[in-house]
């Protein structure tokens, strides 16, 4: 099958949704200039005009208001952010109004609004251009939440959220862009709310979001040299949830590490933790562990960074650590950085 | 800027049967929130009440102006701004009981009236919060090219929010036909504009965006109708957005129904001044200049009353939703 980027994959879900249904339009702040969001919005307003793709005032609350009145209204808007950062400004539209709005009308008014925000590590970014924060959002009744982590996903999940009539975020990790994948040329649909099984094993559940579904892969690789056995799932959207996949998984592994990339604290990791507890406890041989950020604001200077942000070697030692095995010798492993961009394959 | 005089004859829309339909709504406003005023006390209504009481006038105008398939956004204190824009007078009084038989089924209560069927597109209890999708309503209209016009309602402690301006600025930016009609009372819960705002004159601020401002201080609804016309007909021929402003005064302390003159922050004085002036008296005026005899109007007040009364006690008697309501309608 033919292989395309993720960022690519995104554009051709969204040119394949705006040829079909009229409704569709973006916008978002840089959205149609010459960088058009690392390149997932690049030929929209050439394409499809001005009235269907524009920029807009550094506004992000009202501009998510305006969302919800054209949706609300019968269109299908995309907002887009470059940084989730940003999205917090939007905060008020989006836990007092866009969430309730379907609910408020009781179920008179639907809501199809799509927001993309591009979430996660950069380069040296700090602490306002690096954050995640999806669990903030999950939090809310009314919202759903989607993370796609393949090319695949990225164009099967963004097409179902365009069909989809509720407020749906979708965050995309940046480093996940420029990775290839094969991708069907042909407009489909990856249904919310069904996890994926990335890797088969026995031996432990690694439970994995977005990037960290690429450092997992890693250390299964590396694990895999000594003999442990990794399996690993990508929930993809986080409401809906399908933990059955997970319980199911961890049931025969009766071990698990969830891989989150955010902040740890009353978070997406906690609470797929304790559905494993609710629905597993018997089953576990041992307690079940987590990782994400490091619980402070993102440092700017690299060997700082580095320890902020989870990798495949925390992972790898936090296996051993639930195996009771040792520590093996990593030096002569090559992982993942900025300078050393990851391309899949998935 | 236009901005109407104050003489009440010389505003008269000059249309017996259309004074008459005016001063019927005023009264059937008024008389319902007295009822609620009436009833509250037997704490079945548990709702928090934001009452309208004062502000008639500017609802039923504007409501009379617009198209029965135009589109409003209103705000936690849209009573009247509901029962102008839908006549609803059952669901009205069925969403404050909380009853099965409403639209909402008690969902929503006073302060989040739905009902798009109708027009009424909704409410924000968080100030100003509904402006910005008001205006991405009217933007859908425009796209669609449906000629429907959105009117959002709001009070003056709007304008101290940033998405006011923001969405003032898109909709004279991307010429979106939209109407923002701004309530001002001159008080934000318990705090006077003066207290609030720095600068001297809204309108002049508007007046520098690409945004048509109309203005009345009066309490008569003839002349918010014919100013509200005008303003429309703006908006329909241009496709741009206007600003209306409009004076009036509230009645009841900001939440719950009574008086708060014995507070501090305002006067009974200033209360009588503008009571002077209350937009149901000067209509009903209105009605006896133009020929209409003191029997015709009080057989209309009768009939109003008991059409509201009856309401009263069909609603009372109906049930509430099952307990599983609460689940439904959270996603599509």
């Amino acid at each position: 099958m033919r292989k395309i980027t993720y960022c690519d994959a995104l554009r051709e879900a969204m040119v394949q949704e705006m040829e079909k249904d009229p409704a569709i339009f973006v916008y978002g702040i840089g959205v149609p200039d010459h960088k058009g969001i690392f390149g997932t919005t690049l030929g929209l307003q050439e394409r499809f005009g001005p009235q269907r793709c524009f920029d807009t005032p550094l506004a992000e609350d009202t501009m998510t208001g305006f969302g919800l009145g054209a949706a609300l209204n019968g269109l299908r808007p995309i907002h887009i952010h470059i940084r989730v950062d940003f999205l917090i400004l939007a905060m008020n539209q989006l836990a007092n109004m866009v969430s309730c709005y379907r609910y408020s009308s009781r179920g008179m008014l639907n809501i199809p609004l799509v927001i993309r925000a591009i979430i996660g590590r950069g380069w040296g970014q700090g602490f306002q251009h690096s954050k995640s924060l999806y669990s903030l959002f999950a939090h809310i009744p009314g919202l759903k939440v989607v993370l796609p982590t393949t090319p695949r996903d990225a164009k099967g999940l963004l097409i179902a959220s365009l069909r989809d009539n509720n407020p749906i975020l979708i965050f995309e990790h940046r480093w996940l862009y420029w990775q290839e994948g094969e991708v069907p040329e042909e407009p489909f649909v990856e249904p919310l709310g069904m996890s994926r099984v990335i890797r088969k094993g026995k031996d432990i559940t690694i439970v994995a979001i977005s990037w960290m579904n690429v450092e997992a892969l890693k250390a299964a690789e590396i694990l895999e040299r000594r003999g442990v056995s990794v399996e690993i799932i990508d929930p993809r959207t986080i409401v809906p949830l399908d933990d059955g996949t997970i319980v199911d998984s961890v049931i025969k592994t009766g071990r698990c590490i969830v891989a989150d990339y955010d902040w740890l604290h009353c978070g997406f990791s906690a609470e797929i933790t304790t559905r494993i507890y609710e629905k597993c406890f018997g089953k576990l041989k041992q307690p079940v562990q987590r990782m994400g950020f490091a619980p402070t604001p993102c440092p700017t200077a690299r060997h700082l960074e580095n320890k902020f942000y989870p990798n495949a070697i925390n992972i790898i030692r936090l296996v051993e650590q639930e195996l009771n095995l040792s520590p093996i010798d990593l030096s002569c492993e090559e992982f993942y950085s900025h300078e050393k961009r990851f391309k899949g394959p998935f | 800027m236009a901005e109407k005089n104050k003489d009440t004859v010389s505003h008269w829309v000059g249309n017996k049967n259309l004074s008459l339909e005016l001063y019927r709504q005023l009264y059937t406003i008024r008389r319902a929130e007295e009822k609620i005023i009436d009833h509250y006390g037997e704490n079945e209504m548990r709702t928090p009440m934001h009452m309208s009481m004062g502000s008639e006038a500017i609802n039923v105008g504007l409501c009379q102006a617009l198209k029965k398939d135009d589109q409003v956004f209103g705000t936690y204190r849209s009573h009247a701004l509901y029962l102008a824009k839908t006549s609803n007078l059952y669901n009205f009084f069925a969403e404050m009981y909380g009853k099965d038989t409403a639209l909402l089924k008690g969902k929503g209560g006073s302060m989040h009236l739905s009902d798009p069927d109708k027009g009424f597109m909704g409410t924000s209890a968080i100030v100003a919060s509904a402006i910005s999708v008001a205006v991405g309503a009217a933007f859908a209209n425009k796209v669609k090219g449906n000629g429907k016009v959105v009117a959002t309602f709001f009070g003056d402690g709007a304008t101290d929010e940033g998405t006011f301006w923001e969405s003032l600025n898109v909709a004279s930016l991307m010429k979106i036909p939209i109407l923002f009609v701004c309530e001002d009372n001159g008080i934000a819960v318990h705090t006077r504009a003066h207290e609030r705002q720095g600068y001297k004159d809204i309108t002049q601020v508007i007046g520098k965006f690409k945004c048509k401002v109309f203005k009345d201080n009066s309490t008569n609804v003839e002349s918010i109708y014919n100013l509200a016309v005008q303003a429309l007909d703006s908006v329909r021929s241009t496709g741009a957005p206007c600003f209306m402003h409009l004076k009036y005064y509230r009645y009841l302390e900001h939440v719950g129904v009574n008086e708060d003159f014995d507070v501090g922050y305002r006067s009974q004085e200033e209360f009588e001044s503008w009571y002077k002036k209350d937009p149901i008296k000067m209509q009903r005026e209105t009605l006896k200049r133009i020929g209409i005899s003191e029997d015709k109007i009080l057989a209309l007040e009768n009939k109003i009353s008991r059409e509201i009364e009856t309401t009263i006690h069909k609603v009372k008697n109906e049930q509430f939703a099952e307990e599983d309501e609460i689940y439904k309608e959270v996603f599509k």
